[in-house]
């Protein structure tokens, strides 16, 4: 049985395509201090994703925050082959937009559906940065 | 957002690489932001100087962008670096960190960014005047530009800030637009407040109370001066994210607003959060940079005397020149304290220099200090800071 294909629509904040599978988080990240640009694992003690690696994944969820310094931290994790393939947030930040200009990852947020209640870890999503699109496939 | 045939000529690269790159990164924020368009500024003020914040990926980037041939065209001004630039060996900096550091600096003179290394640019050599358009990143200086100052940024970040200092532009949104600098919430201050420790308290309340909303601040009763005002916007700017205060005497009558009350209570509440009994080794000022005035006044406390304690006093390399030829860094010297330029107890590696808990009178430093160095700090006023270094 093939599994549905939803598409979401939202804003394009940075262009390009990624497609991988989902890894979801419900709070907000801190890059500067929470994820090791070296492994693209997350350290931020307590964090829902904590020891979870984003690397090569498509990452989802609600907002940045913390230190600008961040966006450097998102720019390693591409120099180190670490970063995750496309970025889908609620509402962003200059803080992940920062980092996904400089690292080019495509970033899309404001979906007329909420990702991180809509895709499950694991989806295998596609994102469209140019159109501000996406679509999920269910596992 | 709208472009002009310049900025899209910019966009497309054929101005280079590193103009393209630093457009793509000022237009995806203005996108979001709706901004209309751009608006050139005056100056940008750039953070993440720290090899301790920014790293290896920092570094990295910095190294790629200045290879992409990124060269500053307007006034461009640093934060403050990790370590004094001249005397770090004395102050323990390991040689691993200072060599690092050392090429973050030349990064940014590649980039022909002036080495101020302060928090404070508007008083060390780098104002922003009253109505011009500036791209700050240090959250202390955007809330003293917006609300001292009247100068116009919004509260920037390393990397747009960098943008701006290329490109000489900032998108048109937020803190750049008059009808978004209007108070949303009134700060009823119904105590009498007696130090800068209290302005620091009240700012960090304010803070933590408001968010990102604008207060207006009412009870201070004389105009206070610069260094409290300093002190306040560095403590709401750290527990919260507010880019400006304002004091306005007279009533607002434009805009009904929520009024919240503080008084004594909820300034030692913050203490008592923020504030450590232990006994400390060390004394670190500066949070917000001194200003010469404070520097005059600690040079002042401690003249003829001994310092105890280590007692560090950090200001810019502008103002320590000025109060040296003024005799304050003679007189904190001769008495043992050590008057640092370039950094800050909040962004060097401290805890490698054999600091392990400190007394200062910032709540900003004390916040940092807990959160990113997991030092505890004892509160106390700046008199009372020096005289504990003395005891």
């Amino acid at each position: 049985m093939d599994s549905p294909r939803l598409e979401m629509n939202g804003r394009k904040v940075v262009a390009g395509r990624g497609a991988g599978e989902a890894i979801v988080s419900k709070r907000a990240i801190s890059f500067f201090g929470g994820v090791d640009p070296r492994s693209g694992i997350v350290i931020e003690q307590g964090h829902d994703l904590e020891g979870r690696s984003i690397q090569g994944k498509v990452l989802i969820f609600p907002r940045g925050k913390g230190s600008t310094v961040g966006s450097y931290v998102i720019y390693g994790l591409r120099k180190y082959g670490a970063a995750p393939v496309a970025i889908v947030n609620i509402e962003t930040e200059p803080i992940i937009i920062g980092g996904c200009v400089l690292a080019r990852i495509p970033l899309v947020d404001r979906l007329d559906r909420n990702p991180v209640e809509a895709i499950r870890t694991g989806d295998w999503v596609e994102v469209e940065g140019n159109l501000g699109r996406v679509w999920v496939t269910k596992q | 957002m709208f472009l002009t045939k310049k900025e899209e000529r910019i966009l497309e690269g054929e101005e280079g690489e590193a103009k393209a790159l630093a457009m793509r990164l000022l237009v995806a924020i203005g996108d979001v932001y709706e901004a209309r368009r751009m608006i050139k500024v005056h100056s940008a003020q750039i953070s993440g100087v720290s090899y301790k914040t920014i790293g290896e990926p920092g570094l990295e980037f910095l190294r790629e962008f200045t290879s992409r041939g990124a060269v500053a065209t307007v006034k461009a001004m640093l934060n403050p670096t990790g370590m004094d630039l001249v005397r770090w060996r004395e102050l323990g900096v390991p040689v691993e960190f200072a060599q690092k550091q050392l090429e973050v600096m030349r990064c940014f003179s590649k980039m022909k960014i002036e080495p101020t290394c302060t928090c404070i640019p508007y008083e060390s050599n780098g104002n922003a005047l009253r109505g011009e358009h500036v791209a700050w990143a240090e959250s202390s200086a955007v809330i003293f530009a917006n609300s001292v100052l009247g100068a116009y940024t919004n509260r920037e970040g390393g990397p747009t800030a960098l943008a701006s200092s290329i490109l000489g532009l900032s998108p048109l949104y937020g803190m750049h637009l008059d009808e978004q600098r209007v108070p949303t919430h009134q700060v009823k201050v119904k105590c009498k407040l007696e130090s800068d420790l209290d302005y620091s308290l009240l700012g960090y309340w304010i803070g933590e109370s408001l968010g990102s909303n604008l207060p207006r601040i009412d009870g201070l009763g004389e105009a206070p001066s610069y260094d409290r005002l300093k002190a306040l916007g560095a403590s709401m700017a750290a527990s919260g994210s507010a880019p400006m205060f304002s004091i306005r005497k007279k009533a607002d009558r434009r805009r009904e607003c929520e009024t919240i009350s503080v008084d004594r209570e909820e300034l030692l509440q913050v203490s008592r959060v923020l504030s450590s009994e232990h006994e400390f080794e060390h004394v670190c000022l500066g949070c917000p940079h001194l200003s010469l005035e404070e520097l005059k006044v600690i040079a002042n406390l401690v003249s003829g005397r001994k310092t105890v304690k280590r007692l560090w006093c950090f200001t810019s390399r502008h103002l320590r020149n000025i109060a040296e030829r003024r005799g304050y860094v003679r007189a904190i010297e001769q008495a043992g304290g050590r008057v640092v330029c370039d950094t800050c107890m909040v962004v060097s590696p401290i805890r490698e220099m054999g600091v392990s808990g400190l007394a200062t009178n910032s709540c900003k430093a004390a916040h940092y200090l807990r959160s990113l160095n997991r030092i505890r700090s004892r509160l106390m006023s700046l008199e009372e800071c020096v005289g504990y270094g003395l005891s």
